[in-house]
Order: C-alpha cells, then structure tokens, then sequence
C-alpha cells in the first residue's frame, strides 16, 4: 500500500462525508453546494487514480475536463434556481423553516 | 515519492478534511460556503502542488498547473454565483433570521395588547 492509495481512500472516505450534506442539508442550495465540493474532491481523486493506474498523463487530461464541467454545471443550476424560484422544494424559499436554518 | 511532495500533499489533505467537517458542522447556509470555498480551493492546491513536486518538469506537471490556475478562478466565481442566487430567493444569514423573527414576536404581543 502506497501513499497513493491511502490518499485515493482518504478522498472517498471524506466524499460519503459530504454526501451526508447531499442527502439531508435543508433545502436545494445546501445540496447544490455539496455537490460542487463532492465535484471538486473528484479532481483531486481522478488526478491521484492516474498515479494508481501508472498513467498520469491520461487521468490529467480527464481531471482537467471534470474541472471545466464542474463549474459549468454549478454555475448553470444556480442561475436556474435564481430565475425559478417555483421550483424550491417545499419548505417555502423565503421563511426560515424550523430548527437550524439556511 | 519525494518528502518534501509528501509533505505538501498531507497538507492539502489535511484542509480538504476541514472543508468536510466544516459543511458537516457549521449551522446556516453562509457559513457552509464560507467554509466550503475557500478551504477547498486551498487543499486543492496543496495536493497538486505536491503531484507537481513528484512529477517533475514535465508537460504532466504544467497540466497540474493549469488545473491550479482553472480551480482558483472558478470555485470562487461558483460559491459567489451560489449565494448571489440565494440571496436573491430570500434565504437569509442565521443572524438576521433571529433578529426578524424577534421583530415579529414584539410585534404579536404588541397587537394582542391592542
């Protein structure tokens, strides 16, 4: 076991963390955000899987695409959301529901 | 690999962890983004800072490069995007939430004292 592989576990272990806030985080922007954090962590993950799979100079060119298409996708469901506010999951966009809010 | 690459690299792994605990932990929406953008763009850094110093002068480490430069522009462009756009629903900092809601309290009591 190589450094590589612990950081390629370490990354997937830390991924199911953010998808505790994917699944549960009160309303739309909460998931949206952890989406794009899992997005990132994925670049990391693809860029040290090139290391695992001894070929570096084709997993950069696939963590350089994610990167372009993770900010796209990030950037084009919050400016939906914007224009939409109908679309908000119920929990009504403007009233803080209850317990902890945001 | 190199130490001084490792060394980088557990850096970098080390903020990516804050970034989780920090999404995980932190009450409100504000302070999720606060954490989530700039420990993020940080660890992303250190980690492929560290590949670099592994790699070398090669054409894959000026690709590592590129990456850095890419994610330092767009993850802080994003998480602005992502609260501009929440903002402008109406979701509101945890802080004023209290304050309104105290505001609308008084103002129940106030009318039933009417």
């Amino acid at each position: 076991m190589n450094e590589f592989t612990a950081t390629a576990g370490l990354l997937i272990v830390l991924m199911f963390g953010l998808s505790y806030r994917l699944i549960r985080g009160p309303r739309v922007y909460n998931r949206l955000l952890a989406a794009g954090a899992i997005g990132t962590f994925a670049i990391v993950l693809l860029a040290v899987m090139g290391y695992l799979f001894e070929r570096p100079d084709m997993f950069v060119d696939l963590a350089l695409t994610y990167a372009l298409l993770n900010f796209i996708g990030t950037v084009a469901v919050a400016k939906y959301l914007e224009n939409h506010p109908e679309e908000h999951e119920p929990g009504q966009p403007g009233e803080p529901p209850e317990g902890i809010a945001g | 690999m190199n130490i001084v690459g490792l060394i980088v690299m557990s850096f970098g792994l080390f903020f990516l962890t804050v970034t989780v605990i920090g999404l995980i932990r932190l009450p409100g929406f504000f302070a999720r983004v606060h954490a989530v953008s700039k420990s993020e763009t940080l660890g992303l850094a250190l980690v492929f800072t560290g590949l670099m110093i592994h790699e070398g002068m090669t054409l894959v480490s000026l690709k590592y490069a590129l990456i850095i430069m890419f994610v330092s522009l767009a993850n802080p462009v994003g998480a602005h995007v992502l609260t501009r756009a929440a903002v402008r629903t109406g979701i509101m900092p945890l802080q004023v939430q209290r304050l309104t809601s105290q505001a609308d309290s008084e103002a129940d009591q106030q009318g039933e004292a009417r």
